[in-house]
């Protein structure tokens, strides 16, 4: 009785009141259970108009590029020559800079992440991988607009101290420093997948008179292999993707070469060049852009789903 | 007759065992390689750039003068993008989270959503910049100013910080929520009062670096169109603006014109990664010391 009198008092209502008010579901609490989920929903959907946004504006303006360029001539064509009296429109030139830039950018990622991993994950301390690691993911944090300062102005003067023939811009150089930019990447989701080998397995290799690296090479590798490929194809999909290093240190020539010594523009590359001005909405180099776009997303696209299959089918489970 | 040849497994030993020492060695120079890259560019960077970076420099406006050059614009600008990349990002990648975690319905539409996020999270930034050119600042026709370039940086982190809250709210223990349950709370009741400021340092952790890759981004601003001219500085959202990252974008590809603009830029650059290392170092110091463990 004292407690609800004491309610009574405080609240000038009874719980009857409460109860019944409840039940109408006319007060703030009940209309904001039902109202949150809905707005909550509508939130979460935003992700997915992203998506459709990021398709539909690429597919339509595709469509309408592909009604003034025919399809064969832009995947087909070695010349791209957007701003000239006749352009031409072929996209080889820029999917062989993508590819030559993500091949260099691999050839330094790859082997040096993959040895970082099996060194933080097989032969490091703990100690010492507390250490190292943090440090090595500061590489990953550096924004690239840095990297590509520093492949124009350093890295490339560097070269070419050595190797006069080599061009001011060059793919070469932009191709080394996105491949020590994808190192930390490798080297991390690789040595996640490497540290997920059980123990137990080493441990039988180790007490059959295996050395570390026998272990190392014939147990851990290969039983982390499906994480190590996957840790590789999103690395290619990170470089593919890159765009300041290669439109600072790579110029905008659109050569058709395997020089690596030459100027030679990516898919990326070549958006910056024609949305940075020279290209009025409606024109043919406008929707240029959105070609060349949709190619770069259907190509980092198939990587990554080909990364998460990779990971997925040929997980080894223990 | 001996089952076991010491001397012959002594000498297939010694090799053995050389060879791992050796490639030891090779792991860890391969190791030791990114970090003096790293150590390489920022040496490189502060020998070029710390001698221009004075009070006048970081308050002077923009000009072709490298001495008179200054980056209050980019400055203010960096910080009016954040003014609409702070609340957007924390609505949408909180409210997202929240939604997948607590409110779907474990099914399709949930692990399509989450499909979606880890797609969208591989796609290239200057994908971004060209949903950011042709919706914000065409059909939309905001123009290329401060709220263009936001909502772009917005969607392009937008994957960091969802993948992060999801990670934070996952790690709030059940017996909080039942508690809350228990004591008649609604679910709305529980998930404000009890779960958000259980995930907040874990969220605030995540929110940090997602805003660290949209300071550091160009290219979706560079395909957004952000002037090279001089303009005068931003004053709200809807201004046109540069920022820093930009700034250090156009100063290095004209180096080869005026020699002292790659100086500029690596005096940018230092006032760039100083302020990516404050707000990381912020990230560290909010999860150690809010980081309850239960």
């Amino acid at each position: 009785m004292a407690l609800d009198n004491k309610i009574d008092n405080h609240d000038k209502r009874s719980i009857q009141d409460m109860i019944a008010k409840k039940k109408n579901g006319k007060n703030i609490t009940s209309i904001t259970e039902k109202v949150m989920p809905a707005i909550l929903f509508l939130i979460a959907a935003v992700s997915i108009l992203t998506t459709i946004g990021i398709v539909y504006t690429l597919l339509t303006e595709t469509i309408e590029f592909f009604k003034r360029v025919p399809i064969m001539d832009f995947f087909t064509g070695t010349v791209l020559k957007p701003l000239s009296q006749n352009p031409e429109f072929g996209v080889l030139p820029l999917i062989n800079g993508t590819i030559i830039s993500s091949i260099i950018a691999m050839l330094v990622a790859g082997p040096i992440g993959i040895m970082t991993a099996v060194f933080l994950s097989e032969y490091a301390s703990e100690r010492v991988r507390r250490t190292l690691k943090p440090m090595l993911e500061i590489l990953a944090g550096i924004p690239t607009i840095v990297y590509g300062f520093f492949a124009f102005t350093f890295v490339t003067p560097l070269i070419r101290e050595f190797f006069p023939s080599v061009e001011a811009t060059n793919i070469l150089s932009p191709g080394l420093v996105m491949g020590v930019m994808i190192i930390p990447m490798i080297a991390s989701l690789s040595e996640d997948a490497m540290t997920s080998v059980p123990n137990a397995m080493r441990e039988g290799a180790l007490a059959l008179g295996s050395t570390k690296l026998e272990v190392t090479f014939r147990v851990v590798i290969p039983a982390a292999l499906s994480g190590i490929i996957a840790s590789f194809v999103l690395g290619i999909s990170r470089a593919i993707g890159e765009t300041m290093i290669v439109t600072i240190a790579s110029g905008s020539s659109k050569n058709f070469t395997f020089d690596i010594t030459q100027s030679m523009q990516t898919m990326t590359a070549y958006i910056v060049e024609v949305s940075g001005g020279e290209a009025p909405a409606g024109s043919t180099i406008y929707y240029s852009l959105y070609a060349v776009a949709m190619t770069l997303f259907v190509f980092t696209l198939i990587m990554n789903l080909l990364a998460r299959y990779v990971s997925r089918k040929f997980r080894e489970e223990y | 007759m001996k089952y076991v040849d010491t001397n012959q497994v002594q000498k297939n030993m010694n090799s053995r065992l050389l060879k791992n020492n050796v490639l030891k060695s090779v792991f860890f120079l391969a190791t030791i390689f990114g970090l003096i890259v790293l150590a390489v560019l920022i040496i490189r960077v502060i020998m070029q750039g710390a001698s221009w970076i004075n009070m006048d420099f970081l308050t002077n406006k923009l000009s072709t003068s490298p001495d008179r050059a200054g980056i209050m614009g980019a400055i203010l600008g960096t910080f009016w993008l954040m003014v609409v990349v702070i609340p957007v990002t924390l609505i949408l990648g909180v409210g997202t989270a929240i939604y997948l975690e607590l409110y779907a319905r474990k099914g399709r539409f949930q692990s399509f959503v989450q499909t979606n996020i880890a797609n969208l999270a591989g796609v290239p930034s200057i994908v971004y910049g060209i949903l950011g050119m042709t919706i914000f600042v065409r059909a939309l026709d905001f123009g290329n100013v401060v709220l263009a370039g936001g909502l772009t940086m917005s969607l392009l982190v937008l994957p960091i910080i969802i993948v992060a809250a999801q990670e934070s709210i996952r790690a709030v223990p059940q017996h909080l929520s039942e508690a809350s349950y228990g004591m008649g709370a609604t679910k709305w009741q529980t998930v404000k009062n009890i779960i958000l400021p259980a995930a907040l340092p874990g969220i605030l952790t995540g929110s940090i670096l997602s805003l660290s890759r949209a300071i550091g981004e160009t290219a979706p601003l560079v395909v957004i169109g952000i002037p090279a001219l001089l303009i005068p500085f931003p004053g709200g959202i809807m201004d046109r603006f540069t920022v820093l990252p930009m700034q250090i974008y156009y100063w290095t590809i004209d180096s080869s014109l005026v020699e002292e603009y790659a100086n500029l830029a690596a005096a940018t650059i230092i006032v760039l990664l100083v302020l990516l290392f404050l707000l990381n170092a912020t990230a560290i110091v909010i999860r150690n010391k809010f980081q309850k463990r239960y």
